[in-house]
């Protein structure tokens, strides 16, 4: 298929949509989450959400996948309930609560998706391409799904833009004004989880982290303003998404979320080498110049 | 009228007891240092009067009321090295942070914010560096934007944990004529300060703390080598000691 016929293609347009929307969303919430320094808590949560698709599917029977992401969700949610737990129970590092957590979930997940799979049942079999997306399976269904929980996600942002802002830089002294810092930081945690339930089906749960941490780390090199740096972030993670899933449709055997992950990879490195003031090039010639 | 008064109040952090039925007063229109050697609770006690930490018991009054009724009257300067300052935001920014008590949920600061944003930035020196961002001022300068965000509160009383450690004497002299002009006003001021020789000439009120309060009152009966002996353990020796780690750490934390 060449790209014009890409673009007027149904399956095309709907997997454009998907892949872009969710390069959007991830963008505009990485931001947060990679200023909280809180990025690996989205690699745990997107592992976690694997047993939640199987579980889902398994009690459900169903693959609409409202339902699957609800699973997801919910066990995206467990995950990071654990994880607190974990930290203020058993005083473990934040670090190991993360790997144990993550690992765990995943194996669940793992176990669940072999024994769906292998039953011999033919519906469940297409499950496995949570494990690392593919967009070409993107319904119409699927787009709608997604842009309501993007514009859901977008929409809470922008409400509550100036509270996220200040809770990212300074925790204590939002508090000392009285803001609920504790439920802003759910709220904020929460809306992260929607971003990767909308990731699964296009990126899949084992690369849905690098599309949070990626798009934010190549736009903050470009400005020192957050409402720029979210919107750069948007922009690099819906090109990224765009790229990966029309790479994918245009050739067979190419999975989605690695292409996509790829593609935002190059433009994370340009960004890192090239991008002024603070990129390496830029700082290396301003050294040898001044 | 108290600015400030606290009743039995204990904070623990897990099984260490930070801070032991502290009671204490603060009449209005003080300036205030909370001195003591590392360890003795002295941001720890900031936080609890701001409802920051959690207490095991005791009362926090401001004004004569709790404190989540008299928010609206009170600044607070966190430690500096409590954020991050590559942060990406401009100076403005953080300052327009200081309305956001005011404004409250969802509305956005807008041209009367910008104005008094500014307006704070003179008062400490800063207007010309409104739209920098924070990452590229000198950590005097990065106090003084706390101090400016702190002043566009506009409160009754202002709590500063440690504003003039570690920074440039320019700094020092700024953030010190800010704060006597506040308690000109009649505002109060409490202070965490780390610095005993400079103590005496900058405040009017102490209150020496090492876990439980040792003594608090006017600067001229309380500031007593009697009593800085007794809050830093036996010696002023040790408390000679205490600073210079003190000041060690600090140099540590700048590189």
């Amino acid at each position: 298929m060449s790209m014009a016929e890409l673009l007027s293609d149904y399956t095309a347009r709907n997997v454009a949509l998907g892949s872009g929307l969710l390069g959007v969303i991830s963008g505009v919430l990485g931001c947060f989450a990679v200023l909280r320094r809180q990025g690996l808590l989205g690699d745990v949560l997107a592992h976690a959400a694997l047993p939640g698709i199987c579980l889902a599917y398994l009690l459900t029977n169903s693959k609409s996948s409202l339902v699957l992401l609800l699973g997801a969700a919910i066990a995206g949610w467990l995950a990071a309930l654990a994880l607190l737990q974990i930290v203020q129970q058993a005083r473990l590092g934040e670090d190991s609560a993360l790997g144990i957590v993550l690992s765990t979930f995943f194996a669940v997940g793992i176990t669940l998706l072999t024994f769906l799979t292998k039953r011999g049942d033919a519906q469940g079999a297409g499950l496995d391409r949570f494990l690392f997306g593919q967009a070409a399976a993107l319904i119409e269904e699927d787009v709608f799904v997604i842009a309501v929980l993007a514009a859901i996600a977008i929409g809470a942002t922008a409400l509550f833009y100036k509270e996220f802002k200040l809770l990212t830089f300074d925790a204590l002294f939002a508090r000392s004004i009285g803001l609920p810092t504790q439920a802003l930081s759910v709220l904020l945690t929460s809306l992260v989880v929607v971003a990767i339930v909308i990731g699964l089906q296009t990126v899949g749960v084992v690369l849905m982290a690098a599309m949070l941490i990626g798009p934010a780390v190549a736009a903050r090199q470009w400005t020192n303003r957050l409402g720029i740096m979210i919107v750069l972030a948007a922009l690099f993670g819906a090109a990224a998404g765009l790229a990966g899933a029309l790479l994918s449709l245009s050739a067979e055997n190419i999975p989605t979320g690695p292409v996509t992950i790829l593609s935002l990879t190059l433009i994370v490195v340009l960004s890192l080498l090239f991008a002024p003031a603070r990129g390496l090039v830029w700082r290396r010639l301003n050294r040898s110049g001044g | 009228m108290n600015a400030l008064d606290i009743h039995d109040l204990t904070v623990s952090y897990r099984d260490k007891v930070a801070l032991q039925d502290v009671d204490l007063a603060i009449p209005a229109g003080k300036l205030a240092a909370i001195i003591g050697p590392n360890g003795a609770g002295k941001s720890t006690l900031l936080k609890a009067a701001l409802g920051l930490v959690p207490t095991v018991a005791g009362s926090v009054l401001i004004y004569g009321q709790p404190y989540a009724k008299q928010r609206h009257l009170v600044g607070y300067v966190p430690q500096r090295s409590s954020v991050d300052w590559d942060f990406p935001t401009t100076v403005l920014d953080v300052v327009l942070m200081g309305t956001y008590g005011r404004l409250g949920w969802i509305r956005r600061p807008g041209r009367a914010e910008r104005d008094r944003a500014l307006a704070c930035l003179d008062q400490v020196g800063m207007a010309d560096y409104a739209d920098r961002q924070i990452g590229q001022l000198s950590g005097g300068q990065q106090q003084r934007v706390f101090l400016a965000r702190a002043l566009a509160q506009d409160a009754s009383v202002y709590f500063l944990d440690e504003p003039m450690a570690g920074v440039d004497a320019v700094t020092e002299q700024t953030i010190l004529s800010v704060l006597q002009d506040l308690a000109r006003q009649g505002r109060t001021i409490i202070c965490v300060h780390h610095d005993l020789d400079s103590a005496p000439q900058y405040f009017d009120w102490v209150v020496l703390l090492n876990v439980r309060v040792i003594a608090s009152g006017p600067l001229a009966t309380t500031f007593t080598a009697d009593n800085l002996r007794k809050t830093y353990g036996g010696s002023m020796r040790a408390a000679i000691a205490h600073f210079q780690h003190f000041e060690e750490e600090l140099e540590q934390a700048k590189r």
